[in-house]
């Protein structure tokens, strides 16, 4: 089956900075795509594009076969959300839904009844007399999604419509816009610079940085096989450790060796060895496994489900890790600050990165 | 779109660039229309009488300038930060002068401070006639500008900054000196210049009690009036435009730098009460006040008795305007016509202008030049602009020749010279609007000009009826502007004034000066009326 969006080789540059550079990009109909980046990482300007509100300086974008590359945006079907919601502040929340919907060819009974079917799904239908003031941002959110779909547009594009909102109202919007998006299957970009929200949402992660796509994945993917070490620190907690290649299969790492997948690197090639807090297994008694490292725990912190510990190696190999330890071990072993501990670094959960820049 | 944007432009071009690229060749020409070089501007620095107006017109600028910014800054400062009673009062006093031409505070100095005037003596022997008189007359006229410009600076204090000064125990003096007047800096450098470009371009208070002294202002009426000398009265005009120019220019980058300041999100102030203190600025306000409304007084008692202060018979001789020098009553209905149309035409060229400038996408290059048009009238003197209206619309070739002297150019030349204070008004009106309304619209398939009729205009209302009243005041009080294109037929009730004056009729020029003041408060009462039952129509979105 033919990709809805097809974006080829998509380049936008405002004067001398280029925003957007050379990216490509295929989703599939019903799909459900987040872009996720730092800020300045070009994926409000590939949202943007898509839209037409700022055309691209080179590239090619398609809709369900169609070249769009060169419509503004009338010409285009898609919907949006902003951030800011956009609603115009001195319709209600029902002439906000219907706007879209009011012209010369649909009856007047159509639209309302079109309009009270949409605030019937957002659960809005007490509200449909309201000013956008009087509503409180969850509800302006839904405002806004009900104008958005009003149209039934081919396409959603959401501009981190989420981020306006306190914690507990956006959790819970964003299980219900994942609910809608299954049940109406519209094809969905939202844009976001929250890792959490993009996990939880997304059938597909698009992980932007600098303007360009750093890796496309599902969300398992993305988190546990992080193409670059970029990706392994934006998502996440990740440890970065400094070692070496020693063998066909081994790291050095101050003074031990480790075990692990190394993709061909030869020996002796400066690596970056990658591992996650929460797949560091502390080993009950004394341990003669491979792959164990003894250090000393420096400080914990009380994370309410588990503690997180920052533990040390000797001076000489200055090996810092940060593991998730559960509750449960940390009382039963009575584990505080200065305590020895044995840990075990499992080879398939050890991710190694060509050069030597430790990240933080 | 591009082709609207077309249309105001070419607006502004012919009413507004072309008349003043004209009049710029013009000082470059002989009597004869021969181009003669610098020779106009050679017998100007030549001529001692003519350029001792540019130290002349910088004096008195500077001396009002000194005055009404302190003054003003007081009274602002009484208004935001003490806890005197009639707030609301004493700010609408204060803004008395906007109602009236600039012609009428000088009428007053002289039934107060002239040769038979009630107050003579306190001038120790001095004359009202010539820079006493203009720069009271010019404090007068200037100090509302000045006060709202002070207002908005003060009003932007942020309690938060106080309280970090209290609990690091500085001094009341040390707290003025470090938060207050940092804050109001850019406030007080933009009143500066507002009052020196006011001042320093204003006809009507040297015409009326200048005497002798000539500033630049008079001298551009005196060379084309008096002399029929265009030429020189286009040197002296781009002399005038140069200070206009350079304080509009320095204003400019003063304000940019201001937008940044007030990003941040504020706590507003709300003053202690200090008794000594909210009594002292009481006073104080009592009196500027006081001095204000004595002005404006004395001009309605002059009006209405036989002949102030000597004969205080009650009589409306003075209001029989059709047997005076001015153009009668008729010059009062013509005002009332232009202040309609300029309101109405010029607030839909305006907010439509402002508009397409802000929210059009692409074209940058003529969204910019338009914006610059927009901008310029305000470094434009009025006697300026007109100067350049005879030698455009008075030209022979010119097809819109038959405009001249009519209605129809008075009017075009009021909402130019008018344009920029309503062009930033409704940019800052347009600007407080998620500027995503037009692309929201565009993926519902909404053509620009709905979004604009259901949703713009609507939220604008209420800063389109601002910028309609001060087209409306300012075509009511204009001199400058219209006093060289006005024609017998539509002579105004602000000329009249002026000519009432030249013919030594001063009480019914100050008569028919109070009726344009009358008719302002009357067109200030409608508009908030009018404010208050739109907002209940049409606003109430607003409302929580």
């Amino acid at each position: 089956m033919p990709p809805y969006l097809r974006i080829s080789r998509l380049t936008k540059k405002f004067g001398g900075f280029t925003a957007l550079d050379d990216i490509s990009l295929e989703i599939a109909e019903g799909e459900f795509v987040c872009f996720l980046g730092p800020s300045g990482c070009g994926k409000t300007t590939l949202l943007r594009a898509i839209a037409g509100l700022d055309i691209q300086t080179a590239g090619r974008i398609e809709q369900n076969g169609r070249d769009i590359s060169a419509l503004p945006p009338t010409k285009r079907d898609f919907g949006i959300v902003f951030q800011s919601y956009a609603l115009f502040p001195n319709l209600t929340a029902a002439k906000n839904v219907a706007y879209g919907l009011q012209n010369a060819r649909t009856p007047r009974a159509e639209v309302a009844r079109r309009v009270s079917e949409l605030l019937e799904v957002m659960g809005l239908s007490a509200h449909g007399a309201k000013y956008p003031a009087q509503l409180s941002g969850g509800q302006q959110q839904r405002v806004a999604l009900a104008r958005a779909l009003a149209t039934s547009p081919g396409l959603l594009l959401l501009d981190e419509p989420l981020s306006a909102l306190d914690a507990k109202v956006r959790v819970h919007l964003r299980h219900e816009i994942k609910q809608l998006q299954r049940r109406l299957r519209v094809t969905t970009i939202m844009v976001t610079h929250d890792q959490e929200e993009a996990l939880t949402m997304a059938d597909r992660i698009v992980v932007m940085n600098l303007g360009a796509i750093e890796q496309v994945g599902t969300p398992l993917e993305i988190y546990r096989e992080p193409a670059s070490p970029f990706v392994a620190d934006f998502i996440g907690v990740m440890n970065f450790v400094a070692g070496t290649v020693v063998g066909d299969r081994a790291v050095r790492l101050g003074h031990t060796e480790l075990a692990c997948e190394l993709d061909g690197l030869a020996a002796g090639t400066e690596v970056t060895l990658a591992i996650r807090p929460e797949d560091i297994v502390v080993h009950e008694g004394r341990a003669t496994e491979p792959n164990t490292l003894t250090l000393r725990v420096d400080a914990l912190a009380f994370l309410g489900s588990l503690f997180r510990a920052d533990l040390v190696g000797d001076a000489s190999d200055g090996v810092f890790l940060r593991a998730d330890l559960p509750v449960d071990l940390i009382r039963r072993r009575g584990i505080g600050e200065k305590s020895m501990l044995s840990v075990l670094l499992p080879p398939d959960r050890i991710r190694i990165y060509p050069g030597s820049t430790v990240h933080r | 779109m591009r082709l609207f944007i077309g249309v105001i432009g070419l607006y502004l071009v012919a009413a507004l660039a072309l008349p003043l690229g004209l009049m710029l060749a013009k000082s470059f020409e002989g009597p004869r229309e021969e181009f003669v070089g610098l020779a106009n501007y050679v017998r100007y620095f030549s001529t001692p009488a003519l350029f001792q107006s540019i130290g002349n017109s910088l004096w008195v600028s500077i001396l009002s300038t000194l005055i009404t910014v302190p003054t003003a800054f007081v009274y602002a400062y009484a208004l935001t930060r003490s806890r005197i009673p009639f707030r609301g009062f004493f700010k609408t006093v204060a803004l008395v002068p906007i109602l009236v031409p600039s012609l009428l505070p000088g009428l007053a100095l002289v039934y107060l401070f002239g040769n038979q005037g009630l107050l003579k003596a306190a001038l120790l022997g001095h004359s009202i006639y010539g820079p006493i008189g203009i720069v009271m007359a010019e404090v007068f006229t200037t100090f509302p500008h000045a006060l709202l410009i002070i207002l908005a600076a003060l009003a932007l204090a942020d309690a938060r900054l106080y309280e970090a000064a209290v609990a690091l125990r500085a001094s009341r003096a040390r707290i003025f000196w470090t938060v207050t007047l940092p804050g109001a800096r850019y406030g007080l450098i933009s009143a500066t210049f507002v009052v020196f470009t006011t001042v320093v371009t204003d006809f009507g208070a040297p015409k009326v009690i200048g005497g002798q002294y000539n500033v630049l202002a008079t001298d551009v009426y005196k060379q084309v009036i008096g002399q029929q000398n265009f030429q020189m009265g286009a040197v002296v005009s781009v002399i005038l435009l140069v200070p206009a120019i350079f304080a509009f220019l320095v204003d400019r980058a003063v304000r940019r730098r201001q937008v940044a300041l007030l990003s941040a999100r504020a706590v507003p102030l709300e003053p202690k009460p200090q008794p000594l203190f909210d009594l002292a600025m009481l006073a104080y306000c009592v009196v500027v006040g006081l001095a204000l409304l004595s002005i404006v007084a004395v001009s309605q008692f002059a009006a209405v008795v036989k002949f102030f202060p000597y004969n205080l018979t009650l009589t409306w001789a003075h209001y029989d305007f059709d047997q005076k020098g001015g153009g009668g009553w008729a010059s009062y209905y013509n005002s009332i016509r232009l202040a309609l149309l300029t309101s109405v035409v010029g607030t839909f060229v305006v907010f439509v202008g402002a508009y397409l400038v802000e929210k059009a996408r692409g074209f940058a290059l003529g969204r910019g030049l338009f914006h610059f048009l927009a901008m310029l009238p305000m470094a434009v003197p009025g006697l300026v602009l007109g100067l350049a209206y005879i030698f455009f619309f008075n030209a022979p070739g010119n097809p819109l020749n038959v405009l001249y002297r009519t209605m129809t150019i008075l009017v075009i030349n009021t909402i130019v010279h008018f344009y920029t204070v309503g062009h930033l008004t409704a940019l800052t009106a347009l600007r407080q609007m998620d500027p995503e309304f037009e692309t929201v619209s565009a993926s519902l398939k909404q053509p620009f000009y709905r979004t604009f009729w259901r949703v713009t205009v609507p939220v604008c209302l209420p800063s389109t009826l601002d910028i309609a009243i001060y087209m409306f005041v300012n075509a009511m009080t204009t001199v400058s502007g219209v006093v060289f294109i006005y024609g017998p037929k539509t002579e105004l009730a602000a000329i009249s004034v002026l000519n009432m004056d030249d013919t030594g009729e001063i009480a019914s020029a100050a008569a028919m000066a109070m009726m344009i003041f009358y008719t302002n408060v009357a067109a200030r009462m409608l508009h908030l009326l009018l404010a208050r039952w739109l907002e209940r129509r049409t606003q109430a979105w607003r409302r929580r």
